[in-house]
């Protein structure tokens, strides 16, 4: 079964490099690379423990480095790929939460807290 | 055999802790009863470093007839890792867990009567009560649900090894450190319960006293957690220092508390201020701790530090934890507030700017708390699976650091009760400018995010403000003045801050794939890519590349970056290949063939090991706490 299975991969990767090498070609313009590179920090590796797809080496990851370059070669956005990734994979690939109501108080809260505390511990200070 | 004492050692320990912990929750707090609890805190780490060893013993012996040891080792291990090895697992590590909190309790127990006399019987059996209760707890836990002596029948003639991550010396320090400063935390829980559970009659310096064990146990911590950080740095393959990875949060937010306990404790060791939020902070300092514990225990999380998925072990934790947070909550809730406390400080002094490093270091904490539990917390109501990842902790704590770390180089200059501004404003003025011209030089010649370059202007601010009144405190004083623990360790904190910053944003990096004897640019060096030997080592094959300097100083010098395959356990590392210049660290990596070539990724990371350097200085900035308080 492993067999069967490894060869169908191989077949499958081998035709993959036919016609794009599987490994990280960084793009030869250097605004649309740093604009990759921060991409690839924000998005979460679906298959792997707690990484982006920056740090991660698994097959999933090296895609979708390879989609986000590609998307920004055709001259999509930052956030069309964030967009078009969130719908494929959910939010869980955003490894920066959107601002939306059920995380309005994730972002909100250090603020709300700071001013609290402050408030709190000199409120008998004037 | 062994495995059999060692079992029965710890069930002893139980019996013990449990009969310590009532003798002093039940009994009149007399001379005779101190006699008993010292010695029952001493009984109970003998017992348990019985059952640590001989667990120890099972993995040196490589007894397969142990499930943990059949579990976690192998022959082929090197004997360093079957020893470390001992806490590389669940059962294991929960046991150096209670072996420290025994520990604590039994260094108490003979060190504080020695040290001082003022501490009243009362309070050292209180004290040592608690401390056996968290014994009792964990000890329970360990013998129903987590027995590391269980039994294989019939025993298997090989282990299955231990995963490769860990088979490194770095495991060997790591969680001992980590744990060092975690469980350290109870002690100081003890105490803020004894504290309360005195009512009035605690004695005056109980301040002194707690500042002295929270600082042994956040000194340790640091080092846990720096450790933790280079280690994964150089291990994961990836080049990272800090991923915001959960379990590291949960090591990070005592840590965080334990800072804020510290400074407040200052406060109320001094002026006898604050004391109601530092018995508070102290006893969420252990809660955080134990939540740690049940995030990195409990299979809620995945991880290379969850080895349990186990939901009935997380609900046991999650009871202890719930246990120790309500008596502590009701014990504060009952006997606080006191009579009001004196607030007779103007808004500058130092007092100002403790309670506003205080309230800091809360806001810190509770939102890497929010952080952490938001996605568990939403998912559980229904409201899908998020993500919270270092893009969400980089650009929220970003803005709230600068202000803090602009107000840290003050904080020391301010006298007690009323601060002259002015004074320290003009003893502060070089470093200011010095800050502000190191701000401007860098934006020249670096391309440097604005808010990243806020954040590192702040951090220099901090170590040339702290290395300037440092100077004077010693034109000042003479060589007395050598010894000044708040500057040494902000000076750490400044450089660590800068450190992290520099290589994140500074950093270089270059892919490629390389054909053999092809040149390899990275920063200012150029490296000639020599192809790849395969090498065995002790438990594992290696594909070990090489790669030589042609340029700079390091001409003719050699990378060996592997990947590592591990037989016994059919996992792959990956080793990193380091080489570290005065601006920073060349990493190198090799990653898979393709088609006869090799893919390389080289990193520069400038000034990375300031990190650890600076979190190393601001250990030393304790230790040097240490040693002054205990002059006294």
């Amino acid at each position: 079964m492993t067999k069967i299975f490894l060869t169908f991969w191989m077949l499958l990767t081998s035709v993959n490099a036919a016609h794009a090498l599987s490994v990280d070609v960084p793009l030869s313009n250097p605004t649309l690379e740093a604009r990759a590179r921060v991409l690839f920090h924000e998005l979460r590796c679906p298959v792997c423990q707690n990484q982006s797809i920056d740090d991660s080496d698994a097959d999933l990851a090296k895609d979708l480095r390879r989609y986000v370059r590609q998307s920004l070669v055709q001259g999509a956005g930052d956030d069309d790929i964030r967009l078009s990734l969130q719908s494929r994979y959910g939010d869980f690939i955003l490894l920066r939460p959107r601002v939306a109501p059920s995380t309005y108080l994730l972002w909100g809260a250090p603020l709300l807290m700071l001013v609290f505390g402050l408030y709190i511990g000199f409120r008998r200070k004037r | 055999m062994t495995a059999e004492i060692g079992h029965f050692a710890l069930i002893l320990s139980l019996c013990v802790a449990f009969a310590q912990a009532c003798v002093g929750l039940l009994t009149s707090h007399t001379t005779p009863v101190v006699n008993v609890m010292r010695r029952g805190a001493t009984l109970q780490s003998v017992l348990v470093a019985v059952a640590f060893f001989c667990l120890m013993w099972g993995f040196i012996q490589s007894d397969f007839s142990l499930a943990l040891v059949q579990g976690h080792s192998h022959l082929a291990k090197p004997m360093l890792y079957k020893i470390s090895a001992v806490w590389g697992n669940h059962e294991g590590s929960l046991l150096l867990w209670v072996l420290i909190v025994a520990l604590y309790g039994t260094a108490f127990a003979w060190l504080e009567p020695r040290r001082t006399t003022r501490i009243s019987d009362a309070f050292y059996i209180r004290v040592l009560m608690v401390q056996a209760f968290v014994s009792v707890a964990f000890l329970t836990f360990l013998v129903l649900t987590s027995n590391p002596f269980a039994r294989l029948i019939p025993p298997p003639f090989e282990g299955q090894g231990l995963n490769p991550v860990l088979q490194d010396p770095a495991l060997a320090a790591h969680p001992p450190l980590l744990y060092l400063g975690y469980v350290g935390f109870s002690l100081v829980f003890a105490q803020a319960l004894a504290v309360l559970l005195a009512k009035d009659k605690a004695h005056e310096d109980w301040a002194a006293l707690m500042r002295l064990w929270t600082m042994v146990a956040w000194i340790f911590l640091t080092l846990g957690i720096a450790l933790g950080s280079f280690w994964a740095y150089y291990e994961l393959g990836w080049g990272g220092f800090w991923f915001w990875d959960p379990v590291e949060n949960a090591s990070l937010m005592p840590w965080l508390a334990a800072t804020a306990l510290l400074h407040s404790l200052m406060a109320s060791a001094k002026r006898d201020l604050f004391s109601g939020w530092v018995l508070l902070l102290a006893i969420l300092t252990f809660c955080l701790s134990l939540s740690g514990t049940f995030l990195v225990r409990s299979g809620v999380l995945t991880s290379v530090h969850a080895f349990a998925n186990d939901p009935a072990r997380g609900l046991f934790i999650l009871l202890i934890l719930a246990g120790f947070a309500l008596w502590g909550l009701t014990l504060f809730a009952r006997h606080f507030p006191r009579a009001p406390e004196d607030t007779s400080f103007s808004l500058i002094s130092r007092e100002s700017t403790l309670l506003i490093q205080n309230i800091g270091l809360s806001v810190a904490t509770a939102t890497v708390f929010i952080g952490t539990i938001y996605p568990l917390v939403l998912d559980a109501l229904g409201g899908g699976k998020i993500s919270v990842g270092a893009p969400y902790f980089n650009s929220v704590f970003a803005p709230l650091l600068i202000p803090f770390l602009i107000l840290i180089p003050f904080a020391p200059l301010m006298g007690w009760g009323k601060g002259d501004a002015p004074a320290a404003a003009k003893r502060l003025a070089g470093a200011a400018v010095f800050s502000v011209l190191a701000v401007v030089a860098l934006y020249i010649m670096r391309p440097t995010p604005p808010l990243a370059l806020a954040v590192m202007g702040a951090a220099l601010w901090v170590v040339s403000a702290s290395i300037n009144a440092w100077r004077q405190k010693i034109q000042r004083l003479g060589w007395q003045g050598i010894s000044a623990p708040a500057y040494l360790s902000h000076i750490g904190f400044g450089v660590l801050i800068a450190a992290a910053i520099a290589a994140s944003v500074w950093r270089s990096e270059t892919i490629v794939v390389a054909e053999n004897g092809q040149i390899v640019h990275i920063a200012h060096y150029a490296l000639r890519y020599d192809g790849v030997k395969e090498i065995a080592g002790d438990n594992y094959q290696s594909e070990q590349g090489q790669l030589v300097f042609v340029n700079s100083g390091r001409r003719g010098q050699i990378l060996h970056p592997e990947r590592r395959f591990y037989d016994a356990e059919q996992n792959t590392t990956t080793e990193a290949a380091l080489a570290q210049d005065i601006g920073g660290t060349l990493y190198a990596v090799i990653g898979e063939r393709e088609q006869g070539k090799q893919v390389l990724r080289l990193w520069y990371h400038p000034f990375v090991n300031f990190i650890w350097i600076g979190a190393m200085i601001m250990a030393l900035g304790g230790c040097s706490a240490l040693r002054k308080q205990l002059k006294k």
